[in-house]
Formats: structure tokens, C-alpha cells, sequence
């Protein structure tokens, strides 16, 4: 609270000013928000190892599980970020997340593995042109009222989708250059890995031979007994999260600036926003232009790692995941994103999987239950059915969470932390400058 | 005189609503494409005929399916995302109704009430409109009081506590039931899409048309006249009974009917009771015309059904039941010039321009927002 006290001070020159903000950014991520969310991955870890060596995981495999964990952690926080521009911040109701994510991958396969753009210049491009429809989306549909605009943002992630899944688009022809969506198999050809880049001399070979880098960045991992595709694994761990924190800082910053202000003051009001002169259409625009761009780049960073693209990878499904981990969370928050972001792809996403896997191990199943019938039948069967289809109750558990969260805790795990649209904190100020 | 009147309304519509104006022109283009490609042979007239048919089925069918969709966007004001999968339990628990009936003695109960999984026996149970009547009425009762009772159920767990909170909150709620309950029934179902009617047993004619003919087949034929008489029943419980007018009043304005003595959750409960009956019905007959059973059966046709609501305006019934045949047809009719994956897509397209050019639908729905 103290470090947001001091009123901003509008006469102090450029220079200064902009020190005064960086300071106040750091100040008040320091002091608990960052604390927060390592202390937040840090108790997650411990679940796990836990469950780990219960389950009698040998200590590659508790890596690996780790490594597993913060990657679903990472990718999830980036998405939920940028949907929290959209909806915590603007309150826009967007629920075609996994159409602009489509279109960022999409338009990074096209660009890099079909084009042969460098890997830089086409993640710059594909995320610009997923800016450009998130505007072209948004040009109209902010007329609409809430509901509505989710309504058209679902059907617009489906129309992506179903143009991405067609055979009509799967080779096209484009200025002589042959590019295409692939169909419903998706196009053919691995998003290079920006990892692989810097571990391997030649990343696209099967076995790639480590460079000099790459020599010394797995003999680190040798002495603790983890195998090079983990050790590999951590780097691109490592590298999602130095995103969540770019993204972080992004939001942080955009959140304070002037623009920021606005955006949380149409959240507000919007009436009132319009009557203060501000033309919160072209806030609104920007704000869903950027928050699409952002989620597009996300989408890069989370499906470079696995590879191959598919359409079915953005079902409407993800983006209800999405916004079950910024509900939780709580809208309007970017700490609150982050650890939205971390419970949920760590605990929600990735935990049934890992106890699955621990389960497995440990029960000799002689019962092979096809049926909910026969899971009935004993304990055993019974247990073995549901870890047989956890991905199923896996969704229902997240079904459930979503209601009880939206019923009894609407702003999310961290309590009301909306960040006041005013730079200063009106309910501590005491008399006045006169 | 009149005439004139007329003509300059419109003159005048058009002129203050550019963006109508020129979805109109260009859907009027459309019909005269058609009519261009019928004379000159481009496209066979046995082609359309089959196209509107199916569009006309598939048509009542979201028709059906909307009436419940309204009804709770009238009443409690929200767009109700669990209603896709709604249609989709309603569906499967009817079916499995059908199957233990058709199948009792001859299969262990257990196999006939996962609808035939894992093993698939539609051919051995021969099930079809003609030849297991009463199992399908049966089946169709149970798919009716199944999905009405888990409306209430969810209404009463989920959304009464919810009364007093904005449409948004209340929309995620509903999306949360969705997940929830389509995983549920794929952790009981496991993930297949198994067949429910053995299609040599169903009746078919060719109808001649032009120099060719389409079929037109009893299922077909089933969907279209229930429906019908579903609407036709709904249209007389709005307009004759106490409650519809109970009703009407309330998407009108709740207040006002609070003060004149509606009890407003006795309309909200049977809203819940008559759209999730609806929603119910109307899954079983998808099924039973679509020949088998799919976990996304509700889902796949939920922003379909949306598309419907919008068009006819949202809220209003009527609308609802136009909007979906409009849709219906308008979308198989797509595939004169679009391949036939883009269906939806196309309903998606029309959905958004109404959104964009009339929020308020055709008809003009009855929200009071």
C-alpha cells in the first residue's frame, strides 16, 4: 500500500519521470506480488515431489514432471495475461481466445516453415497480423452489448477454425508461392524450437549433435543424473518464463500508463469515460488489438515446443480454460493472472495427468474395466476406470470449480485486487493540496 | 395512397440503414444467382429441392431447440451456453430408454443402457420409427422429462443462487454446467458415436421433382411433424393459459409483473420445466434423424441454435421458431455455392451480420435490457 502513496508528481522532468515510474512498478511488484507468485509455483513444486517420490518416481522423472508442470504453468499465465488486458482490464468479453491463438500459429507455420522467414521475423509478423484481425473483429463487434460480443468472438473462433480444417484451404496458391493450412491433419513441417537453436549444431535432424553450448549446458545437468531431452525441456521452462515476465511487465506498464487509466476507467464506466472526452471505442480497439497479438505470441511459444499444428488444438474448450484459470485468478490482476495461470495449468491441467501416471505405476490392474458397469464391481476396477478416463472428469472437475468460483468468490483467489483506475489511492488521501 | 406510404417507409429505412440496405441487396442477389444457375441448368432442381428439405428438417430441429433457448433469455436474461449439451443428455438418456426397451431379455440391461457400448448392436435391435414404435415414444418421453428435470435441477443448484447477479456472471456459470455435464456423460458414455437406428428398416420415398427426385424418409418426416406440434403447443400455452401470460408478462418487464402478484419463480421454474422439455425433445429427434448418438451432438449446434435466437430477435419465441428454420434452410442451402464443411460457417456469417445491422432480430425480441 505505502509504495503507491506518494501522489504522482505531473512537474518533474522526463527523465525523472520516467525513473519515478520504474521505481514505483518495481517497488510494488517486489515487495509482494513477485514474492507471491515464486511462493505460489514454490508450494506447487512441493506438491509434486511429494506425489513424486510417493508415487516412486526416480529423480530424472521428478524433473521431468517438474519441467512438465511449469511449462503448462507458463504457457497457461501467458494466454490468461493477455486475456486479462482484454477482459480484466477493458472488460471486454472475448471468447474466441483460441481463434486468435490459430491465427498466430498459423500464421508463424505459414511464415517460418512454409515461407522460410527467420524464426524473429516471423513470430513479428504472425503477431502483427493476429493484431490485425483481433482489430477487424473488434472494429464492429464493440457496438455489441457483453453477451453479444461473446456470441461473435465464439462464433468467429469457430469460423477460424473451420476455415483452417477445410480441404478447400489445405494448399493455396499464393502469388506463386505454395502455402496452405494443411486440412484437418494440419500443414506438414516442425516450428523450429528456438531451443534447439541454441543447444544443437543442426536442430532439425533427428539426432541433433549438441553445439558448444549445448555440451556445456547438459554436462551442468550431469551430475544430478538428468538425461539431455529434460535438460532440455528446463531451458524451454526457463525460456516461457522469461515471457511471463515480459508479459508481466508489459501489462504492468500498459496498466499504469495513461492509457491503462482509461482502459480500466471504461471498465468503470464507460458512459463516464465517453463524457471525460476520451474515444473509448479507439481504447477499446487498441486494447482488443493488443490483447489478441499477445495471445497469438503465446500460442507460438506453446506449440514451437510440441511441434506439430493441428486445428483441434483450439477447440472453444481452451478457451474456457482460459478463463476458468483468469476467474480464478481474479480479472483485473496481472499477479492474480500469473497465479491463475500456474494453478491451473499446474494443478488443474497438469495434476490429473501426473496422478494418473502415479496411480498407474502402483496398481497391478488384473481388472480391465470397459463400462461404468464394471468399475462398479470393486474398488479396484473402480479405480482403475476413473484414471482410464480422467481427461473426461478432469474437464468436469474444471466445470465444477468455474461454478463455485463464479458463485462464491467472483474475484478470484487473491480477493478484490482491482487495481484502481486513479494513479493515486484516493481513499488514503487527507485533506488536500489547498 | 397507401402503396405510396408504404414505399417511402421503406424509402426512408433504407436510406437511414445503409448496412440493411446492403445486406439486403446482397441476399436478394443470392436468390436471383439461384434462380440464374436453376434456368440454366447449372444446378438441378431435384439438387435445391434436396437441399431446402434437409434444410427444413434440420431447420425444426434448431427451431425446437431455440424455443428453450429463448424462453430463458427472455426470462432470466443470460445466454444460457449449457443448453447445447442440454439437447445432448436429453438425447442420451432417451436412447438408452429405447434400447432397454427394444432390447430387454435378449442383451444384458447393462450394455442396452450405454446404448449398445462398447459393442454396437443397432442392427441386431433393428430399432426404426415403424418398426419399434412404442420404444421410440417411450424413449422420447423420457428424453422430454429428463432434460426438463435437470434444467430445474441445475437452475436450482447453480442459477438460483445467482438471481441478482449480472447476465456475464451467469453466462460463465452456464459454461461451467456445459463442461461439466458433456464430460459426465462422456466419463459414463466413454467417447463413440454409437448408431441408434438401423437405417435399412427406415422408410423411404423418392419424391419426383423436376427431372429428377429427392428421398424424404420417416424419421425425417417424424422430427418435422413433432416439432411442429411442440410449436403449435407452445404457441397455445403463450397465448390461452394463465401461465403464458404470466410469462409474457415477466420477459416484458419483471417488475411489473412482480407488482400485479406473478409469482416469478414459479415462472422461472416452469420456463426451466417447458424449455429443458423442449431442448430434451428435440435432442432425441436429432438423433433419431441423424441415425446415432454423438457426445458434441448439442454442442456442435449450439451457436447454430444461437444464430437462430439472434435472427428471429432475441427473447422472442416466434422468433426463435423462425429463426431456426431460416437458418436451417438458409445454411444447407449454402452448399449451391460453398462446399458443404462451410454450413456452419455460414450460419455463423449470417448470425454476425444480423448481430451487426438489427441486434434486435427480425422480429424484435422481448429483452429488457
Amino acid at each position: 500500500m505505502s509504495e503507491i502513496d506518494a501522489p504522482a508528481d505531473d512537474a518533474t522532468s522526463g527523465a525523472e519521470g520516467e525513473q519515478s515510474i520504474r521505481d514505483r512498478i518495481w517497488a510494488v511488484a517486489s515487495a509482494s506480488d513477485i514474492r507471491l507468485i515464486a511462493v505460489t509455483l514454490l508450494a506447487i513444486y512441493a506438491i509434486f515431489l511429494f506425489l513424486g517420490i510417493v508415487g516412486g518416481l526416480d529423480v530424472n522423472g521428478l524433473y521431468s514432471s517438474l519441467e512438465r508442470v511449469t511449462f503448462f504453468a507458463a504457457v497457461y499465465a501467458l494466454v490468461v495475461l493477455a486475456l486479462n488486458l482484454q477482459w480484466g482490464y477493458a472488460g471486454l468479453f472475448n471468447i474466441g481466445v483460441a481463434g486468435f491463438m490459430a491465427i498466430g500459429l498459423y500464421s508463424m507455420h505459414i511464415l517460418t516453415v512454409q515461407i522460410g522467414l527467420p524464426y524473429p521475423v516471423g513470430a513479428l509478423v504472425a503477431i502483427l497480423i493476429t493484431s490485425l484481425f483481433g482489430a477487424l473483429v473488434a472494429l464492429p463487434a464493440l457496438r455489441l452489448r457483453a453477451d453479444y460480443l461473446a456470441i461473435v468472438t465464439l462464433a468467429f473462433a469457430e469460423i477460424v477454425r473451420s476455415i483452417l480444417g477445410s480441404q478447400r484451404f489445405a494448399e493455396l496458391s499464393l502469388g506463386g508461392v505454395d502455402i496452405g493450412f494443411g486440412g484437418a491433419t494440419g500443414p506438414d513441417g516442425v516450428l523450429p524450437d528456438p531451443v534447439k537453436f541454441i543447444l544443437y549444431e543442426d536442430p532439425y535432424s533427428l539426432r541433433p549433435e549438441s553445439n558448444a553450448f549445448g555440451e556445456l549446458y547438459f554436462s551442468l545437468f550431469d551430475p544430478f543424473v538428468i538425461d539431455d531431452s529434460t535438460a532440455e525441456g528446463i531451458l524451454y521452462a526457463l525460456f516461457l518464463i522469461v515471457f511471463v515476465g515480459l508479459f508481466y511487465f508489459l501489462l504492468v506498464r500498459t496498466g499504469n500508463s495513461p492509457f491503462g487509466r482509461v482502459l480500466k476507467a471504461i471498465r468503470e464506466d464507460e458512459t463516464v469515460a465517453n463524457a471525460l472526452g476520451k474515444d473509448t471505442r479507439k481504447f477499446k480497439i487498441k486494447a482488443f488489438a493488443l490483447g489478441s497479438a499477445l495471445m497469438g505470441l503465446a500460442a507460438i511459444l506453446w506449440y514451437t515446443k510440441r511441434g506439430g499444428v493441428t486445428p483441434t488444438n483450439f477447440e472453444p474448450e481452451i478457451t474456457f480454460f482460459i478463463f476458468v484459470a483468469l476467474i480464478i485468478g481474479g480479472a483485473g490482476s496481472n499477479t492474480g493472472s500469473v497465479i491463475g495461470g500456474i494453478v491451473f495449468g499446474a494443478l488443474l491441467f497438469r495434476g490429473p495427468v501426473f496422478v494418473e501416471r502415479i496411480i498407474n505405476r502402483r496398481l497391478e490392474a488384473d481388472a480391465d474395466p470397459t463400462t461404468i458397469f464394471d468399475a462398479f464391481t470393486g474398488i479396484d476396477p473402480f479405480i482403475v476406470y476413473t484414471t482410464d478416463n480422467l481427461s473426461a472428469l478432469r474437464v468436469v472437475l474444471l466445470g465444477v470449480v468455474l461454478i463455485i468460483l463464479i458463485q462464491r468468490r467472483p474475484e478470484g483467489l487473491l480477493g478484490n485486487r482491482k487495481e484502481i483506475a486513479s494513479s493515486i489511492d484516493l481513499e488514503d488521501r487527507t485533506g488536500g493540496e489547498n | 395512397m397507401a402503396e405510396q406510404t408504404q414505399d417511402s417507409w421503406l424509402g426512408s429505412r433504407l436510406r437511414a440503414d445503409p448496412l440493411t440496405a446492403g445486406f439486403v441487396v446482397i441476399g436478394i442477389l443470392f436468390f436471383l444467382d439461384l434462380i440464374r444457375r436453376l434456368a440454366t441448368g447449372a444446378v438441378g432442381l431435384d439438387t435445391v429441392a434436396t437441399f431446402l428439405w434437409s434444410g427444413i428438417v434440420f431447420g425444426m430441429a434448431i427451431g425446437l431447440a431455440g424455443i428453450g433457448l429463448a424462453m430463458t433469455y427472455s426470462i432470466l436474461q443470460f445466454a444460457n451456453f449449457a443448453h447445447g449439451d442440454l439437447i445432448t443428455a436429453g438425447a442420451f438418456a432417451g436412447w438408452s430408454s429405447t434400447f432397454v426397451i427394444v432390447g430387454f431379455g435378449q442383451i444384458a440391461t447393462e450394455i442396452l443402457l450405454l446404448v449398445g457400448q462398447p459393442a454396437r448392436i443397432s442392427s441386431q435391435l433393428g430399432i426404426s420409427v415403424t418398426t419399434q414404435p412404442l420404444a421410440i415414444v417411450a424413449g422420447f418421453v423420457v428424453s422430454v422429462l429428463f432434460a426438463a428435470g435437470l434444467a430445474v435441477g441445475f437452475d436450482r443448484v447453480v442459477f438460483r443462487p445467482m438471481r441478482d447477479q449480472s447476465g456475464i456472471a451467469l453466462l460463465i456459470a452456464s459454461v461451467g454446467i456445459a463442461l461439466a455435464l458433456r464430460h459426465l456423460i462422456q466419463f459414463i458414455y466413454q467417447p463413440s458415436t454409437p448408431s441408434v437406428v438401423h437405417d435399412p428398416e427406415v422408410p423411404r420415398q423418392a419424391v419426383p421433382v423436376g427431372s429428377g427426385s429427392f428421398t424424404i424418409n420417416a424419421h425425417q418426416i417424424t422430427l418435422v411433424v413433432v416439432a411442429l406440434l411442440l410449436m403449435i403447443g407452445i404457441h397455445l400455452l403463450l397465448q390461452y393459459t394463465k401461465l403464458g401470460t404470466a410469462m409474457r408478462a415477466m420477459a416484458d418487464n419483471e417488475d411489473l409483473a412482480k407488482i400485479t402478484g406473478i409469482s416469478t419463480e414459479k415462472v422461472v421454474l416452469y420456463t426451466w420445466l417447458i424449455g429443458g422439455g423442449l431442448t430434451g425433445a428435440a435432442g432425441y429427434l436429432l438423433a433419431l434423424e441423424q441415425g446415432f448418438l454423438d457426445l458434441t451432438l448439442g454442442w456442435d449446434i449450439l451457436l447454430v441454435i444461437f444464430a437462430g435466437v439472434i435472427l428471429g430477435g432475441i427473447g422472442s419465441i416466434y422468433g426463435a421458431i423462425v429463426g431456426g428454420l431460416t437458418i436451417g434452410i438458409v445454411s444447407q442451402l449454402s452448399i449451391v455455392w460453398l462446399p458443404s464443411e462451410f454450413t456452419t460457417v455460414a450460419a455463423f456469417v449470417i448470425m454476425i451480420a444480423v448481430l451487426l445491422v438489427r441486434p434486435n432480430g427480425i422480429f424484435g425480441g422481448v429483452t429488457s435490457v
